[in-house]
């Protein structure tokens, strides 16, 4: 097993696709010669040539619609969109072309598409590169939703978004990219898509997140484990489109009180769902109002500000303490 | 290639027109290779198109069918096209271009169940090479794109037309598909049928350029403009295109100047952004009536031709609106089935409060 960076697991899970299946193709704005802005893809068009790996024209719908046409033909295209801003110029064929595909066509035809971006602030990255706007596609019915917070993980679940024959929307957070190195199996697994993951287990409250905020959670619950002897439970969510649901109802069964983080802005993103579906099933399990820490409803911050703008260990404290205290 | 000084102009471009209003061939080198038989079946195609066009407008007022998009006035570029193509190309129509996909192989009661809002109706056939009619304009040209790039890594001989408007080649997908065309060499056709009107905007708002063909030339794409009622005309342009595509040439622009003699839809008043008389010019150039006038020339079709097929097309209309208006009603079960491959855990438990 090797020791890899979240990007390098990435790369490793695209290499084990293009080598396992001729139908992977992979492309988008620098994607080919160079490897992407982040050498994401570094050395896969040398060792699968380019008509498997290739640059495109900058045109961000084209991408889309690119990736769409090819699904049409059999291929199982992981197209790229360089920063998570630039989905917005390709959002038809994101979120109506690919995802209303298989209905549109009573089924006849499907998009087998992964669309790969990286998000998430705290890197001082120019405007409309960092947001994190994962909300918009969970909304958008006919498309999954992936974003891996560890090396293992980003591998397990890229493999498994490349093989599902429906869209994938699979965000790479900036912050991760080099954040650590991780033992990674070599050759290829799976993590299933619509599964959690519970990775600190505890019984005094859950702590719900997914990406970056997986680590700013974690950080907070040693801390209050130190300070306090609070056992916090966190869920690393990985994928919210099948969200798991039933990981999050069990452990809130256990603990009675839980807080969403995420750093998209709180109002109607992923946390307000989450806490909706939890209303529904586990009311009578909580002892106080599931809280959400996540960034002000205001356009993300310019990168003077952003570290104050982020949710912090120290709020998600706070919240933790809230709930504990009601 | 010659040098213009260095501020960027072009010349207009000639129209490609094979067929006179009066029916004579006005450019022999340009006139297809058409058998006496296959002249006939375009001659059917255009003829049971526009009585099916007739019956549908009908069909819109009673509520029999839901949205409709007349096509009479642009028989020409819509057969003539499809006619031009092999069963195996590829057809990504706009929200108009049901003929071209029927006459590629999709059942005409599955058009008809698309206008009234069912599922079936964009299932199409196994073996049957087309996409759904495209609401969002201009995105099919992307996805023709996309599935050209295909036939060429797979290396097949296929070539894939798409089709929008006037309104359509004003579109940012418009550009980006004919760049992206152009860089990759690929086996398209874009097709626009300049009908002169984006519902109501007319075409002179449309664009500064000097012709929609013009636009090929910042893709490095061949643009060709051809007349739109002239149907011999329009099956040489994409004759040529095919072929281009097929040699490896890549990618080919064709503007088809047409008219359409009715309203965008049926609840569209033409009256108020057309003139009468600009409407009557237009009827004069009526591609069915030039194409009659050719054959019947050649002794190849009378008026009681045409009478036969318009009885066998509105035979064909009523049988196929029948079985559209049998076929079982959708369900939201059955919707919700069709949003994955798989339906997760959360929609299979929303069906409950549908059941």
């Amino acid at each position: 097993m090797a020791q890899m960076n979240m990007k390098e697991a990435i790369r490793d899970a695209l290499r084990v696709e293009l080598n396992r299946d001729a139908n992977v193709l992979l492309f988008g704005e620098d994607v080919g010669n160079v490897g992407g802005v982040f050498r994401a893809t570094e050395g896969l068009q040398k060792e699968f040539g380019e008509e498997r790996v290739f640059d495109t024209p900058l045109a961000e719908s084209a991408i889309g619609g690119l990736a769409f046409g090819l699904g049409i033909q059999g291929f199982r295209p992981v197209a790229e969109i360089q920063f998570v801003g630039f989905i917005f110029e390709a959002l038809d064929q994101i979120l109506v072309q690919a995802a209303r595909l298989r209905y549109r066509s009573g089924g006849r035809y499907n998009a087998p598409v992964v669309f790969r971006t990286p998000f998430g602030g705290g890197v001082k990255a120019a405007e409309l590169h960092t947001d994190s706007l994962e909300g918009l596609i969970a909304q958008t019915p006919g498309i999954k939703l992936v974003i891996p917070s560890n090396p293992y993980d980003a591998k397990g679940l890229m493999i498994s978004a490349i093989r599902d024959n429906d869209p994938v929307f699979y965000m790479e957070h900036l912050n991760l990219y080099h954040a650590f190195r991780a033992e990674v199996p070599d050759g290829e697994y799976t993590v299933e898509l619509g599964k959690a993951n519970i990775v600190k287990e505890g019984s005094d409250v859950t702590i719900i997140a997914y990406g970056l905020m997986v680590h700013t959670a974690v950080k907070a619950a040693e801390e209050l484990e130190k300070t306090k002897g609070i056992k916090a439970e966190v869920i690393d969510l990985r994928t919210l489109v099948p969200l798991d649901i039933d990981t999050i109802v069990a452990s809130i069964k256990k603990t009675n009180r839980a807080i969403v983080v995420q750093e998209a802005q709180k109002s109607a993103g992923m946390a307000a769902e989450i806490i909706a579906q939890i209303n529904e099933k586990a009311i009578l399990h909580l002892e106080a109002p599931v809280l959400r820490v996540a960034g002000p409803d205001t356009v993300y911050p310019f990168a003077q500000i952003e570290d104050q703008w982020l949710p912090s260990p120290a709020r998600v404290i706070t919240a933790v303490n809230k709930v504990l205290e009601f | 290639m010659s040098k213009v000084p260095y501020e960027v102009y072009t010349e207009e471009v000639d129209t490609l027109s094979v067929l006179s209003p009066d029916g004579e061939i006005v450019n022999k080198e340009k006139l297809p290779d058409l058998t006496d038989d296959q002249l006939k079946e375009i001659m059917y195609r255009m003829v049971f198109t526009r009585t099916w066009d007739d019956r549908a407008v009908n069909l819109g007022r009673q509520g029999r069918l839901g949205f409709y998009a007349p096509v009479s006035g642009q028989e020409a570029t819509m057969v003539g096209s499809e006619f031009a193509l092999e069963k195996e190309d590829f057809v990504c129509p706009g929200y108009r271009d049901m003929p071209q996909i029927v006459w590629h192989g999709l059942p005409l009661y599955q058009a008809f169940l698309y206008s009234r809002g069912h599922q079936h109706g964009g299932e199409i056939p196994q073996g049957v090479n087309v996409l759904m009619p495209q609401i969002i304009i201009g995105a099919q040209i992307l996805h023709a794109m996309g599935i050209a790039m295909g036939y060429k890594l797979r290396k097949q001989k296929q070539v894939v037309i798409t089709y929008t408007g006037d309104g359509g080649s004003s579109e940012g997908d418009f550009y980006e598909g004919l760049n992206y065309a152009g860089v990759y060499k690929l086996p398209v056709i874009f097709f626009v049928q300049n009908n002169g009107y984006a519902i109501t905007t007319p075409f002179s708002k449309q664009t500064a350029a000097l012709s929609i063909a013009h636009k090929a030339v910042a893709a490095g794409i061949t643009g060709v403009k051809v007349d739109g009622m002239d149907v011999l005309a329009v099956i040489k342009a994409v004759q040529e295109a095919a072929e281009r595509g097929r040699n490896g040439e890549g990618a080919t622009l064709i503007e088809a100047v047409t008219y359409r003699f009715r309203p965008h839809s049926l609840s569209d008043d033409a009256s108020k952004y057309r003139t009468k008389e600009e409407e009557g010019q237009w009827n004069e150039k009526d591609p069915i009536a030039r194409l009659a006038k050719y054959l019947e020339k050649k002794g190849l079709w009378t008026d009681e031709d045409t009478a036969r097929v318009k009885e066998e097309a509105k035979a064909k209309v009523n049988e196929q609106i029948k079985k559209a208006e049998q076929t079982e009603k959708m369900t939201v079960a059955g919707l919700i089935d069709s949003m994955f491959e798989t339906t997760p855990k959360h929609l299979e438990e929303q069906k409950a409060d549908f059941q």
